[in-house]
């Protein structure tokens, strides 16, 4: 000790050992790797290249593997407008993404209809999937999606997850 | 040549079967009286007249009045650099008329959408399905008749429709007092 107050983990004194929860663990691993599924339906899909490309850098996040197959994702990320000729394929990709999984509803199209009052929209994907959370916007910007997938990795680290398994199991 | 000589020698032709030349800006609009016949003008307009390009074909729906639908076909030249418009009606009872797949292929699917949203049938179309709605939605949406929100539908393992909440009208929005720079959220703030 040179005088100087160690606030972080001392390799030199604690060992090669870190003592933690094991819930803890796990949702820091989740929350490092949160894999999207880009379910780009329209202009907000725009958006969400931007925010996947150099500039705004999901990889920041461990986000930045978009999966096209909904079995390796964990959020579905609803960029766009859902049309009712769309609504029931969007709610069967989401029932093929594996457990544990979230929604985000980007923009105002996917959150509540937007602009589109008319026939052939559904009136916001609350509609037929349980949203985590909504972004505002037309389309939203990067920024606005970032903060969206922030709240995410709050949301998973604090997900009480060992009572999850014994549900399941 | 102008679209007014594409729509006098069309004229000449067709003699009684087009109505007078109506111009507007330019634009030359004729009306063909019988829709039955419709393939036949075309025909002529794309050999004779080098009509070689179908832009549109749109439908009107004059609800209450008698003929209830207008077709609206905007045809192009590319050697004369001009346009011709030709419309014609269609009764309610009937809704039919004649296909112009094989004048322009390019009618497939103008024709396909208008049977979608309108349900006027095209007779002789070789593939008259619905193109932007699902096959087994029980209406046709862009009628004067059907409520701008929508109807009841559903059908199981394809697709369901429920009304919009209309809120007053079909959108709604107040603007703010606050200008751009203050009500738009951005990155960066410290602009100069």
């Amino acid at each position: 000790m040179k005088g100087k107050r160690e606030l972080s983990y001392d390799s030199k004194i604690e060992g090669d050992v870190v003592v933690t929860r094991l819930e803890a663990a796990i949702n820091w691993f989740r929350k490092h790797s949160i894999w999207p599924m880009p379910m780009g339906l329209a202009c907000c899909a725009i958006e969400l290249m931007g925010a996947g490309a150099s500039r705004y850098d999901l990889a920041r996040f461990g986000m930045e593997v978009m999966r096209f197959s909904p079995r390796q994702s964990d959020v579905m990320i609803v960029a766009g407008t859902v049309t009712y000729k769309m609504a029931l394929v969007v709610k069967r990709l989401y029932e093929q993404m594996t457990e544990p999984k979230w929604v985000i509803a980007m923009g105002a199209c996917a959150s509540t209809g937007g602009m589109y009052r008319s026939y052939s929209v559904l009136q916001g994907v609350d509609r037929i999937l349980p949203v985590d959370f909504y972004v505002a916007g037309c389309p939203p910007r990067p920024e606005a999606l970032l903060e969206a997938l922030m709240k995410l990795q709050d949301k998973v680290s604090n997900e009480r997850v060992l009572a999850t398994l014994k549900q399941a199991g | 040549m102008t679209p007014r000589d594409l729509a006098s020698q069309l004229q000449a032709h067709c003699g009684d079967l087009v109505g007078s030349l109506v111009e507007f800006r330019g634009e030359a609009t004729l009306t063909v009286r019988e829709a039955r016949r419709i393939p036949e003008v075309c025909e002529y307009a794309r050999t004779a007249l080098d009509c070689d390009l179908l832009l549109d074909i749109s439908s009107i729906d004059n609800y209450g009045e008698d003929p209830r639908w207008t077709i609206v076909y905007e045809l192009y030249s590319l050697k004369h650099r001009a346009h011709l418009r030709l419309k014609t009606g269609v009764s309610e009872e009937q809704s039919e008329l004649p296909t112009l797949t094989r004048v322009w292929p390019a009618a497939n699917w103008h024709e396909r959408e208008i049977y979608d949203m309108m349900g006027i049938r095209f007779s002789g179309h070789p593939d008259l399905r619905r193109i932007l709605m699902w096959e087994g939605y029980p209406h046709f949406p862009l009628r004067k008749d059907f409520p701008l929100a929508g109807r009841t539908t559903d059908l199981p393992e394809v697709a369901f429709t429920e009304p919009a909440p209309m809120e007053g009208g079909p959108f709604v929005t107040a603007p703010g007092q606050a200008g751009a720079a203050e009500r738009e959220p951005r990155a960066r703030t410290n602009h100069p």
